[in-house]
């Protein structure tokens, strides 16, 4: 009894928790205290994009124990599935100018304009669907990808199953770059003018008297993250865990290792796609140049520096890591005299190397990074035994 | 006529740069377990550093003092970034290798500003030979008669002397060989030295033939020189050697298809598409031993 009201406390504190962020990015935003182009805003938006994506990353190499390097390609689909049925049809032939329009010759809020209409509350409605129908569809098109490559790769085992993820990441951004797609992919071009994040800000007469544009990727990212958490504490989620401590006890006690570990895979794959199409409405276009192995090493590190396993550890270093480079530590690429003293090192590219330096201590000295295996709830709980101990 | 023979030499050329990197990949997996992420930036950093030396020396003095450099270089970073993980598990070794490379990267855009580079023109290298009616540049010869030159020896060190009888019981079990007194630390930066210094060999013969280096340019030769030696089955030489040589001349195919096809942008797909091929069909390779790590 005491258990269910237990688990239940927590469930409210964090929806408290995360309403009460959401708030503050709501405020934050529409208060005066700080311009609504404040790089600070970039940030909370690249960051809830980096977050969902590293929990799902977190989700198939700290809790199942698959060392993919695939994420990048599956990002590559849920962007592309996103930018293609966004797109609407009045610049299709602008943006598609290349290939003679478009092969696709409706979007997802034109569509549901027809139910609702394109003006006002209506527009609101059917933009908002359309979104968040073409995410919806980026991350399952990366899942459907995923179980057709994990068929054969799921087979192999640590290092030679992260070179062959590698490997189909590469095959797909090339397939997205062939130009006979390009009716479909607009070929190596970027596909642009599809709705982003700012196009959720309420406006009227042109102009906005409502920000939303942050609020919309945290609000996403969050609802997802939840469904991992959730997941992860459900049957499945210990199946996952129970496999990556040991495959051959796992399989013992009656776990079906095929079956999970594609669930896992397609699972992390399909938010690994919604965070794709996050990331194209960050970025404003789609095109596959970004999705490298390059992207997702850089995930990997960011995952590693939160504490391998931790879903809330992962948030944390997407945020101090976006903040990092986008904002904090900008000052070493800029080349800076201190009276006649030319601070030495500053250069274009130094605060990378700064930072690479940063993930190299952290990877050789602090393994387990920022929280290890544990989760945000977890720190407070320590805190709250030791006080108790005091007190008796 | 003139056009498949040219295909085909700068195929077996490009293999055969490949080939040099591919036996450091193998070398160091062989006995670590470990893909050296970071081998494929080693080799981008000896370019850099070649047109470095090359602004203050003439080319016969800069290249002894690169391939040192590089040497050098492949032992500092087992030493600091492998080392201390020894006993940790291989996931973390592996992502130690990814920040090495991230690493090695960031400090070649920091120094260079992200600028391609124009690499030197080494004389005798760069001048153009006419054979079968295709002209070449002279690496195209050299590439493969310094690649069998090179192997040959190797094998022989590997076979003939005490290093090499340690490092072949390293790979093959790594306590016991520790029990039978072989210093193994002293044998895996003896792997890392042989393996730069190679990479250090194709870097000179692969950058005299694409003349620009960006701070990525190490990345995918790397990877497909790892494809190269799981294709030959990693930790055989001979293997990885000729891995590399088909991938090589696989790719030169592929690029010299007709325009119309337009699948140029492949060329790096395919090789992956070889990589997951061999390991479903046959994981341990060409000339792999047989275990059932793999799958």
């Amino acid at each position: 009894m005491t258990k269910v009201t237990k688990t239940k406390k927590n469930t409210v504190a964090a929806l408290i928790f995360c309403m009460v962020l959401l708030a503050i990015v709501i405020f934050l935003e529409n208060s005066k205290i700080i311009p609504p182009t404040h790089i600070l805003f970039t940030i909370i938006k690249k960051g809830a994009v980096y977050s969902l994506v590293a929990v799902s990353m977190n989700l198939l190499n700290g809790f199942t124990g698959l060392f993919s390097l695939g994420q990048a390609g599956f990002m590559l689909l849920g962007a592309y599935t996103y930018a293609i049925f966004t797109v609407p049809t009045a610049v299709k032939d602008n943006v598609y100018y290349l290939h003679g329009g478009s092969a696709i010759d409706f979007s997802f809020q034109e569509l549901y304009g027809k139910l609702f209409g394109m003006e006002g509350a209506g527009g609101a409605i059917s933009l908002i669907l359309g979104v968040l129908t073409a995410i919806i569809l980026g991350g399952i098109v990366a899942a459907i990808f995923a179980y057709f490559i994990g068929l054969p790769v799921l087979r192999l085992k640590s290092d030679y199953l992260a070179i062959a993820t590698l490997g189909f990441a590469e095959i797909i951004r090339a397939i997205f770059q062939w130009q006979k797609l390009g009716p479909i992919t607009n070929g190596a071009n970027m596909i642009n003018n599809i709705p982003t994040f700012s196009n959720f800000n309420i406006r009227s007469e042109g102009k906005v008297v409502f920000y939303l544009s942050s609020f919309v990727p945290v609000l996403v990212a969050m609802v997802c993250v939840a469904i991992i958490i959730l997941l992860i504490n459900s049957s499945y989620g210990r199946s996952f865990k129970a496999i990556r401590d040991d495959e051959i006890a796992a399989e013992a006690m009656g776990i079906n290792l095929a079956k999970h570990k594609m669930l896992s895979f397609c699972i992390s794959s399909f938010f690994a796609g919604v965070g794709g199409a996050l990331f194209a409405m960050f970025t404003n276009n789609a095109q596959a140049k970004p999705f490298t192995s390059a992207l997702t090493y850089e995930i990997l590190l960011i995952v590693v520096i939160g504490g391998i396993g931790s879903v809330s550890g992962s948030c944390i270093s997407s945020f101090l890591y976006v903040a990092c480079s986008e904002w904090l530590l900008r000052f070493l690429d800029n080349e800076t005299f201190i009276g006649e003293f030319k601070v030495p090192l500053l250069k274009n590219g130094f605060r990378m190397v700064v930072f690479s330096i940063i993930i190299m201590i952290v990877v050789l000295f602090f393994r387990q990074g920022i929280m290890g295996s544990k989760e945000l709830p977890d720190l407070f709980k320590k805190k709250a035994k030791k006080g108790e101990s005091v007190n008796e | 006529m003139d056009f498949i023979i040219s295909t085909l030499l700068s195929g077996i050329s490009v293999g055969g740069q490949y080939a040099l990197i591919a036996i450091g990949y193998t070398m160091v997996y062989g006995i670590l377990r470990l893909i050296n992420f970071a081998h494929g930036d080693v080799f981008m950093a000896t370019g850099l550093i070649m047109i470095y030396m090359c602004a203050a020396f003439p080319w016969y003095v800069a290249l002894p003092i690169t391939a040192m450099i590089t040497v050098v270089l492949g032992f500092v970073i087992e030493r600091a970034a492998y080392k201390p993980l020894r006993t940790a598990p291989r996931m973390s070794v592996m992502i130690s290798a990814i920040g090495v490379s991230y690493l090695i990267q960031n400090v070649a855009t920091y120094v260079t500003g992200g600028q391609p580079m124009e690499y030197p023109k080494i004389p005798f290298l760069s001048e153009m030979v006419n054979i079968g009616g295709a002209t070449t540049s002279m690496v195209t010869v050299v590439t493969p008669v310094l690649v069998i030159l090179l192997v040959i020896a190797l094998v022989l060190l590997i076979n003939h002397t005490k290093v090499g009888m340690a490092m072949r019981a390293l790979s093959k079990d790594f306590e016991t060989s520790q029990l039978m007194g072989i210093k193994i630390n002293k044998v895996i930066s003896m792997t890392f030295v042989i393996g730069s210094f190679l990479a250090a060999v194709g870097s000179f013969l692969y950058f005299s033939n694409y003349t620009r280096i960006y701070p990525v340019s190490g990345a995918m030769p790397g990877l497909k020189a790892f494809v190269a030696a799981v294709f030959g089955g990693i930790g055989s030489i001979p293997g990885a050697v000729i891995g590399a040589f088909i991938i090589g001349i696989c790719e030169n195919i592929i690029k010299a298809l007709p325009p119309a096809w337009e699948v140029s942008n492949f060329v790096d797909a395919f090789t992956f598409a070889l990589l997951i091929i061999i390991l479903i069909a046959k994981p341990t390779g060409l000339f792999g031993e047989k275990s059932t790590d793999k799958v």
